[in-house]
């Protein structure tokens, strides 16, 4: 490894490039009093060179324990880890079907679709999902609510929070025959309690919050899921410089999904839609350009099938290419009801 | 906070300097560079960009509350638990108590379906006294086509509200509290909206309607895809308005025909094209709102007015907190009102579509695409 790779300042390395220390291994046997010489630096410089070289070497090295990389880990065990995992459901089972049981914790998944298709009340769905307890197969965790459009409705979220909770108190009435009634202990109140909301008036703002997280994230280890609504907003006003905008989202993409893994948690980032000119004719594609649609793992896009609102995994490392159809309800995000029923009943819902 | 300055976060003396010496002056500057251009730029070691960086970040950030808190909030401190009454019972029922505070709303629809009936109903509600169930406080109407008419706004305050009304010297102090703006470029919009900004805060504005966006944008730039993108300053601006103010916007937005090829599904649906160019030939009409899908992304709630086979009908066409329902209504010397507060449930994007047909004021759309 060179030299000019290491995470060190530009005058340090040229002082150290123009005495001849120009690999790794040429610093390995130096002393820290040798170095501060020969570079005309104070020892303590020196050894900071040292320390971050030493960091630097010691990557490519066995280190004795079961893996032969640091930080790597077999796939055997991520298998298992990914099992013990659980997952956040949609409250739609066609949709918690095709992604494989729901919103996987430690990854980011991205969701896009036209105005009006439902990502905002996905989104709130999920802030209130997370929040189900394990005792109702759920993960009782927290969520954090990043919102750049203002488009939150608390008025919303109260609905689905109420709603939640009396499908799950159903759901115990119907077990008690063999489990012990476990009570609902959890108030639509309380679920609104643990939604952490951050409202983010500029591009900078949210950058800054996504640095932020990670130490937000250690003093409320709680939190399961972060939802960006939307992701997008702030990057499409006000940006013209186009590659910083690449760079910019490269990393918060990158910072996220170092989250998602480091706290176990899941992502969720709503996208807008643009339309794009391709092969003579205008198509809809999710917003932010190609080189972002690499930047997340998964990708859902909702879109109207005929008179039904589907949704449509577009992109996953794991997951079948499929789509299901959902529908918005009072009640939040349910399953399409069967075309017969919704001819019948079309109007006393 | 985006434009906090680097100098007074209290960074360690040193690296601040350099910050400085840079010409990083804002948050703003800091955060859109990566960590290894500002270790170039500052020539300064990782920890240190890193820290210094974690450091601005903190600070920068927006404190965050509880969805609680936010709901207590709002109830508490805000007349009609943050929402405009229409007045209209079905559509309040539908929208939580009516049009809400802090979020656009925009109102799309063909010519002469009533966009601007509708803008001024609203108007004299917001003026309307608090015991009256109004919000007591002054309204900007933006008014860029020319058509807010004072007169037929009396005639609808007379006719809703006689008992208001008829008392001496009322009419003429809720017409006085509703101020009208006409800006005839969109460079003297955006300065007008700069002094709305400071306006609101002080002068008890409790209401901001603006009528219409496009006629702005239309009159500058060529008919096109990239229609929305000279207006993308003042989406945010007007949503932040919104936000900031916690008043009620409300928008209005015209149609203009959609062009064949503009049907545009995503890649992934084009194996069925054939048969979406069936449906879509299916629709009588081929009206889309004008300002593209950059700013129907941008809009909370929409609501399209449409006619279809005689029958006027308003549709909650995009709201977080509704089902998509449409409501019949007419136009009488009262303004809108609605013939039943049941709506109908519409399924599917046929609540998006717009309709223009059979009533007063037609303009043959289809006459216009054979040219």
């Amino acid at each position: 490894m060179e030299i000019s790779r290491l995470p060190i300042s530009a005058s340090q390395r040229g002082k150290l490039i123009s005495a001849g220390y120009t690999s790794l291994s040429s610093l390995s046997s130096v002393s820290s009093s040798a170095l501060a010489s020969d570079l005309r630096i104070s020892e303590s410089e020196a050894v900071e060179i040292l320390k971050v070289a030493s960091r630097g070497s010691r990557l490519g090295w066995s280190d004795g324990t079961n893996s032969v990389i640091n930080g790597a880990q077999n796939a055997w065990d991520m298998l298992h880890e990914e099992e013990s995992l659980t997952c956040i459901t949609t409250s739609c089972a066609d949709l918690d079907n095709i992604l494989g049981g729901g919103i996987n914790c430690k990854e980011v998944m991205e969701i896009g679709g036209v105005p009006g298709i439902g990502k905002t009340q996905l989104g709130i769905q999920l802030a209130v999902n997370v929040q189900i307890p394990r005792e109702f197969g759920g993960l009782g965790g927290k969520a954090i609510y990043i919102d750049t459009e203002g488009s939150f409705m608390v008025e919303r979220a109260l609905q689905i929070a109420e709603a939640c909770v009396e499908d799950m108190s159903e759901y115990s009435r119907f077990l008690r025959n063999d489990v012990q009634a476990c009570q609902v202990k959890i108030q639509p109140k309380d679920i609104l309690e643990n939604i952490f909301y951050f409202r983010i008036c500029s591009y900078t703002e949210q950058i800054a919050l996504i640095n932020y997280l990670e130490k937000f994230m250690s003093e409320h280890k709680d939190v399961k899921l972060v939802i960006v609504d939307s992701i997008t907003f702030h990057f499409r006003q006000d940006f013209d410089d186009m590659a910083l905008r690449t760079r910019v989202l490269g990393g918060i993409s990158l910072k996220l999904m170092k989250l998602a893994k480091e706290f176990s948690l899941a992502v969720v980032l709503l996208n807008q839609v643009t339309t794009k000119y391709t092969d003579g004719s205008f198509q809809l594609t999710l917003a932010l350009g190609d080189s972002w649609s690499h930047s997340c793992t998964n990708r859902v896009i909702l879109y109207w099938n005929g008179d039904e609102r589907y949704a449509y995994i577009d992109k996953s490392p794991s997951l079948q290419s499929a789509s299901a159809p959902y529908s918005v309800t009072s009640r939040g995000i349910r399953n399409s009801a069967p075309r017969k029923y919704c001819s019948d009943h079309q109007s006393n819902v | 906070m985006a434009n906090k300055l680097i100098c007074d976060m209290e960074l360690p003396k040193s690296i601040a300097n350099i910050f400085a010496a840079r010409n990083i002056i804002t948050a703003k500057d800091a955060l859109s560079l990566t960590e290894f251009e500002l270790m170039e730029l500052l020539d300064v070691g990782l920890s240190d960009v890193k820290s210094a960086l974690a450091h601005i970040s903190e600070i920068v950030s927006p404190p965050y509350q509880t969805a609680l808190l936010l709901m207590e909030q709002r109830i508490g401190n805000e007349q009609l638990g943050g929402h405009l009454s229409t007045r209209l019972k079905g559509l309040d029922a539908a929208l939580c108590g009516g049009i809400p505070f802090g979020v656009l709303t925009e109102v799309v629809g063909p010519a002469g379906i009533g966009k601007t009936q509708f803008c001024l109903k609203l108007s004299l509600l917001a003026s309307l006294p608090a015991h009256y169930g109004g919000l007591d406080g002054r309204v900007i109407y933006i008014d860029v086509e020319s058509k807010f008419s004072s007169r037929r706004m009396i005639e609808i305050g007379a006719r809703s509200f006689p008992e208001i009304f008829h008392l001496k010297g009322m009419a003429q102090e809720m017409a006085g509290r509703i101020l009208v703006l006409r800006p005839t470029s969109l460079s003297e919009f955006t300065e007008s909206l700069q002094q709305i900004k400071v306006s609101l805060l002080q002068d008890q504005v409790k209401l901001l309607v603006i009528d219409s966006m496009v006629a702005l944008v239309s009159g500058e730039h060529e008919q096109g895809a990239h229609r929305q993108h000279p207006l993308g300053w003042h989406i945010s601006f007007i949503k932040s308005l919104a936000e900031f103010s916690r008043i009620p916007v409300v928008v209005t937005n015209q149609v203009r025909s959609q062009n064949r090829d503009e049907s545009c599904p995503y890649s992934f649906q084009v194996q069925d094209k054939g048969k979406t160019i069936e449906d879509s030939t299916r629709y009588d009409s081929h009206l889309v709102a004008a300002l593209g899908i950059h700013w129907a992304h941008a809009v909370t709630i929409r609501l399209v007015l449409e006619a279809k086979s005689g029958q006027r009908f308003i549709k909650v066409a995009k709201s977080p907190i509704s089902p998509p329902l449409a409501f019949p209504f007419n136009i009488t010397s009262s303004g809108i009102s609605l013939l039943t507060d049941d709506g109908t449930k519409l399924i599917g994007p046929e609540i998006n579509t717009i309709c223009c047909q059979g009533h007063n004021g037609i303009i043959n759309f289809d006459g216009e695409r054979l040219h």
